[in-house]
């Protein structure tokens, strides 16, 4: 085993990656096993989530909007990352597929973005008092993420020509990308109302077992449900952008027949 | 290097110099905005001493944003931002040199208007070399920012319109610590953190912007 054909390994496999044939046929091979994945992940931590953990000791059942509230900020900013690098490497190594995953991402990285900061409000309600606090930082950030998300579709949209939407689009994608570390820290930076960190930080997670095991099932199911929707998004996109190619046309003549 | 630098600050200015009512609008717009402010909320004292500082930067975060719409937009259409893309020097060179450019007819007025708009909202006398401070280390952020804006949306006809969207997200960090250094200066406390951040800020963009800026410009024109 020496190293140069691992290496080659690597750049046939980073080759292929950019073949819309290759990536269609893995998208839609990878989707039914995310889907089924991310369903019964989705179903046990729901389950053991909001019917087997304990109650809070201070905030009572309320808490239980975690298992949903903390998925979604993830994927969120997760998302936004993923849209960033994807653009950058679409940029780069001017990969036209890498500009299809971006452009995949965008609208569930909105949407996570607007789940978290719904599922915040109604979780802020009873335990803070208030739905939305214009105060806080990382709410703040947040709503901003979602501007930015917001931001990238329209000026995507506004271009005729896909290849410069595709180019454009994606430098403002990276600069964005700042915004994604000050959501992190700004409960760090700025003690407001927004409580701090609770799974990533100095000295372990600072939440019991019976509450912990159940949201890292439901952080596994929305990351498998993010990447099923993606896989299905990702066909849909290949598909519209290679509909003048032959393979595609021979996969219309196929499902007709 | 420098040479190229210096002439197109020169060009710049000498064009904005020359079509002055261009020039003057986003300040007329700065000062228009900041006063029918009273109007809409309260032209109660207190009130406007509290949220004087809030306007005075909102209105500017809204007259950066107008001033450099039209950016690139002129030179894209006549060709010569072409030539300077064809040309031997650094494209993010030329940027910055325009950036400077815009920021002095632009950034440069915004500090000498902010502090007399300042004392009409009541702000304490002793507020405003902390208030100008502050303003003079957030219009280079500003202005990169709008640049960046100005850029991506420079081949589009409707490219005013989504600067805002684009780029307004982004100047939250500037905002905050801007409004923080101008409460502490009118509460008469220690203002050095939030300068701070609003320096490193204007470092970071100012070093990292006029580089994304020229990609975008070319690759809006490729």
């Amino acid at each position: 085993m020496s190293a140069v054909p691992i290496r080659s390994r690597l750049w046939r496999a980073f080759h292929q990656l950019g073949s819309p044939p290759y990536v269609y046929r893995l998208a839609g091979r990878l989707a039914p096993w995310l889907g089924t994945m991310s369903c019964v992940l989705l179903a046990v931590g729901a389950f053991w989530g909001l019917v087997l953990a304990p109650p809070d000791y201070l905030q009572g059942d309320s808490f239980r909007i975690i298992y949903i509230h903390v998925p979604s900020a993830y994927l969120s900013m997760g998302g936004y990352v993923l849209m960033a690098v994807a653009a950058a490497i679409g940029y780069i190594w001017r990969m036209k597929l890498a500009h299809g995953v971006a452009v995949c991402v965008a609208p569930l990285g909105a949407w996570f973005t607007a789940l978290a900061l719904i599922t915040g409000g109604i979780w802020g309600k009873p335990t803070w008092g208030t739905y939305w606090e214009w105060g806080d930082a990382r709410l703040m950030f947040e709503l901003l993420l979602l501007f930015l998300f917001i931001g990238y579709m329209v000026l995507r949209m506004s271009f005729d020509e896909r290849d410069k939407a595709d180019r454009v689009s994606a430098l403002l994608a990276v600069v964005g990308v700042v915004n994604v570390p000050i959501i992190h820290y700004s409960v760090e930076w700025w003690t407001t109302l927004h409580q701090g960190p609770t799974l990533i930080r100095e000295g372990g997670p600072s939440i019991t077992m019976d509450m912990l095991i159940p949201l890292l099932i439901m952080l596994a199911g929305f990351s498998l449900f993010f990447g099923w929707l993606l896989c299905k998004r990702l066909q849909g996109e290949i598909l519209r952008r290679e509909s003048r190619t032959r393979w595609v046309r021979n996969l219309a003549a196929e499902a007709a027949a | 290097m420098a040479d190229i630098f210096i002439c197109i600050l020169k060009r710049d200015l000498r064009l904005a110099f020359r079509r002055w009512s261009e020039l003057a609008t986003p300040l007329i717009f700065f000062v228009i905005i900041a006063s029918l402010f009273p109007l809409a909320a309260s032209p109660d004292e207190a009130q406007l001493r509290s949220t004087g500082a809030a306007v005075l930067w909102m209105s500017a975060l809204l007259s950066s944003l107008l001033a450099l719409d039209g950016l690139f937009r002129a030179d894209a259409e006549d060709g010569s931002m072409e030539q300077l893309i064809l040309g031997p020097a650094p494209l993010g060179l030329v940027v910055l040199a325009k950036i400077v450019a815009h920021w002095s007819v632009s950034g440069v007025p915004l500090l000498v208007l902010a502090p007399v708009l300042a004392l009409s909202f009541y702000l304490p006398l002793t507020a405003l070399p902390g208030l100008v401070a502050a303003l003079a280390l957030a219009t280079p952020t500003l202005s990169v920012l709008a640049a960046i804006g100005a850029a991506l949306t420079v081949s589009l006809r409707a490219g005013g319109t989504i600067i805002g969207l684009l780029i307004l997200p982004l100047t939250g960090p500037v905002l905050i610590f801007g409004t923080r250094a101008t409460e502490l200066a009118a509460l008469g406390e220690p203002l050095a953190g939030p300068l701070y951040l609003l320096a490193a800020l204007a470092v970071l963009s100012v070093s990292l912007g006029p580089v994304i800026t020229a990609a975008a410009v070319r690759t809006a024109l490729e």
